[in-house]
């Protein structure tokens, strides 16, 4: 009997450390926080490009993480990204002229929708359509836009050196 | 020459088919079994013990070494591309997705499916099973049925603890040792890792656990009774997990990424 | 109580019985000798419904063991004690749970009533005050010992011993042969011994049978054996080297064998 009381107590130690390192693995290593859930409100902006917003990605004021990107679709009635938002009830107060942007944290990092607040007395409700919208910057355009202008101030600059010779 | 070279080829095909057949039937077999060998907790409890709790040491240690060298490896290789705070999330995900499943899945074939598969060899060569038999008691129910259980439900809980102490052991070295700044190591990490990634480790190491037991219980089971007969199924056990495990990764990858 | 008729078997190209035919009678002990490689085991198996006979007929308290369903089977062994070999007792489990094994897996007595089954059965074995060693502890004779115990726990009908005597001491062996003679008696069981041992089966069997050449070579009682004159009987009674069994396993010629350069 001493000898089962050990197995099970061994079990029982090591099914309690499985368990503690899959819920810290899910909780404490992930983007995932839990009594989000189901609650709070949607809000829905539409993006020229969105570059890699993902899911689950936060959504955030200021950098105060409010909610979490919760579905990504394409519309062909204004072909453009559609983005719904999940945003926790207890900011409940955004403004209805607020603008919605998506950024990139650091310069590998992830990228996340910021929400800046405009000054309008109505807040947006469940499911409204954020007006004004900041498209993602993807590094590509930004590279060939500095290498195109660069070109050009090149140009621009050789000019007077030759008409100097 | 050509012809005995064909009759060789055909003969070694028929002859995996045949394995393949006797795997899927056993397999088919234990499947069945299944419900009822849920209510038998105190055997599977035993198992657990045998597959999972004794394996601790040893997955808790590798895994520390394997996020030791990930730390090393990953801080030098990031470091060229002077992004040594994405450390975290190159180690978390590393671990979790690749190294912490398969790892956990090779060791646990060294560790515990030899000792299931040399048990049931040696029950097989000293009569147990043929004496259960006689006692009107079906082995596979009763012997086979908690080791495949007990081992199916250790690996996912084996692996989960490999990664968070593997990360723990990236943390170390890349934090401690090389200077990363821990909160970037940490939030970079949180940022970049999700759900399903985590989900896809587990997915994966329940799927590897499935296997390595299955292999065990399978070679053990229909081990020759003679001392030969069981080394040999020990090794084909090692064999024969390994590179199913690493074959079901890639298409568990292909399929998941 | 078991009845074997015209059995024919063979294991792969090998003939190992033709036409086998046996009785076991209620309530006696009775013995299969003969020699190694002969189908003693086999004929164990065939009677339990390990293996299904290739002709013929194997039947236990009147039903054929063929055409029994895998259940039926099951059944059937629970009335069937069989001792192997070496004992063949679990290994993980202690003697006490040993002996309980098939209670706890076919029963629901309540412990206390289980306690009383198993520390009697152990008693009738001489080896109550080992119930708490593992099998790994225990001599050759007290493990057998111990799977006698285990073997008649369910109060079986028939019980069958496969080669009890191998191996054992001049004392144990002395404490088996009782047992199984008390066993007999006392629980009004039938047994069969499976055994080579001739001084043995002499002493204990009621009944004997030899087996040679995939047939009956003889029956009757030991004393009858031991007395015949057919060569057969004479060469495995006796022990004599050379005979219908020779001492030569089949060769080539000896000279020939050697002249052949490889």
């Amino acid at each position: 009997m001493r000898q089962t009381r050990a197995i099970e107590l061994g079990t029982g130690l090591f099914v309690l450390l499985g368990f503690a390192a899959l819920f810290f693995l899910v909780t404490q290593i992930t983007n995932r926080e839990f009594g989000l859930g189901d609650g709070g409100y949607r809000l829905v902006a539409s993006f020229e490009q969105v570059g890699g917003l993902k899911p689950g990605a936060p959504v955030s004021m200021s950098g105060v993480t409010i909610g979490r990107v919760e579905e990504i679709e394409y519309d062909f009635d204004q072909y453009q990204a559609r983005v719904t938002m999940r945003i926790d009830s207890r900011f409940d107060r955004i403004p209805e002229d607020s603008d919605a942007g998506i950024f990139t944290a650091g310069l590998l990092g992830g990228q996340y929708i910021g929400i800046g607040p405009g000054s309008s007395e109505t807040f947006l409700a469940d499911g409204s359509q954020m007006q004004f919208t900041q498209s993602a910057i993807v590094l590509e355009d930004l590279i060939s836009k500095f290498l195109f202008s660069k070109a050009a101030g090149e140009s621009a600059g050789n000019a007077p050196e030759g008409a100097k010779k | 020459m050509l012809a005995a070279l064909t009759r060789e080829l055909l003969q070694s095909l028929r002859a995996a088919l045949e394995a393949l057949g006797a795997y899927s039937l056993f397999a088919a077999r234990l499947f069945a079994e299944l419900p009822r060998a849920l209510l038998r907790f105190d055997l599977i409890v035993k198992q657990m013990y045998n597959a999972g709790a004794l394996s601790l040491v040893i997955i808790m240690l590798s895994g520390l070494f394997v996020g030791m060298v990930l730390g090393l490896q990953g801080f030098d290789l990031l470091e060229r591309f002077g992004s040594e705070d994405s450390l975290g999330t190159a180690a978390a995900l590393g671990l979790l997705k690749e190294l912490g499943p398969v790892v956990t899945a090779l060791l646990f074939a060294g560790r515990a499916g030899t000792a299931l598969a040399s048990e049931l060899g040696l029950m097989r060569a000293t009569d147990q099973l043929a004496a259960m038999e006689m006692m009107a008691v079906d082995p596979v129910r009763r012997v086979v049925m908690p080791r495949f259980v007990g081992g199916l439900l250790s690996m996912p809980l084996l692996a989960a603890i490999f990664s968070l102490i593997g990360i723990f052991g990236a943390q170390l070295i890349g934090v401690q040792l090389m200077g990363v700044d821990s909160g970037q190591f940490w939030s970079q990490m949180r940022a970049a890792v999700e759900f399903g990634d985590v989900m896809e480790g587990v997915v994966k190491s329940c799927v590897f656990g499935v296997a390595c037991s299955l292999v065990a219980v399978f070679e053990g089971y229909h081990s020759l009774p003679t001392a030969e007969g069981v080394g040999r199924a020990t090794t084909r056990t090692v064999v024969t997990s390994s590179v199913v495990v690493l074959l079901l990764d890639y298409m568990l990858t292909a399929v998941m990424l | 109580m078991v009845r074997v008729r015209d059995v024919h078997y063979r294991a792969g190209p090998r003939p190992i019985f033709e036409g086998l035919e046996l009785d076991i009678p209620r309530g006696r002990i009775t013995a299969v000798m003969g020699p190694s490689g002969t189908g003693k085991t086999t004929l164990l198996r065939l009677i339990t419904g390990q293996l299904l006979a290739d002709r013929g007929l194997v039947e236990v308290e009147g039903r054929d063991v063929a055409g029994m369903r895998r259940a039926e089977i099951y059944r059937m062994r629970r009335r069937m004690g069989m001792l192997f070999q070496n004992g063949a007792l679990l290994t993980d489990l202690d003697v006490y749970e040993n002996v309980a094994f098939p209670l706890r897996e076919h029963t629901r007595l309540p412990e206390r009533l289980l306690r009383h089954v198993v520390l009697a059965k152990l008693q009738a074995v001489g080896l109550r005050g080992a119930f708490r060693m593992m099998p790994a502890e225990l001599s050759g004779g007290m493990a057998r010992r111990v799977a006698i115990a285990r073997a008649i726990v369910m109060d079986p009908e028939l019980l069958i011993y496969d080669e009890p005597f191998v191996g054992l001491d001049p004392i144990s062996l002395g404490v088996v042969l009782r047992l199984i003679r008390r066993l007999n008696d006392t629980l009004g069981l039938t047994s069969i011994v499976v055994s080579h041992d001739v001084r043995e089966i002499s002493l204990v069997a009621d009944h004997c049978y030899l087996l040679s050449g995939g047939r009956m070579a003889a029956a009757g009682p030991p004393a009858d054996l031991a007395r015949s004159e057919s060569d057969e009987v004479k060469q495995f009674m006796h022990g004599l080297p050379d005979g219908p069994v020779p001492f030569h396993y089949p060769a080539p010629d000896y000279v020939e064998q050697l002249r052949q350069v490889q």
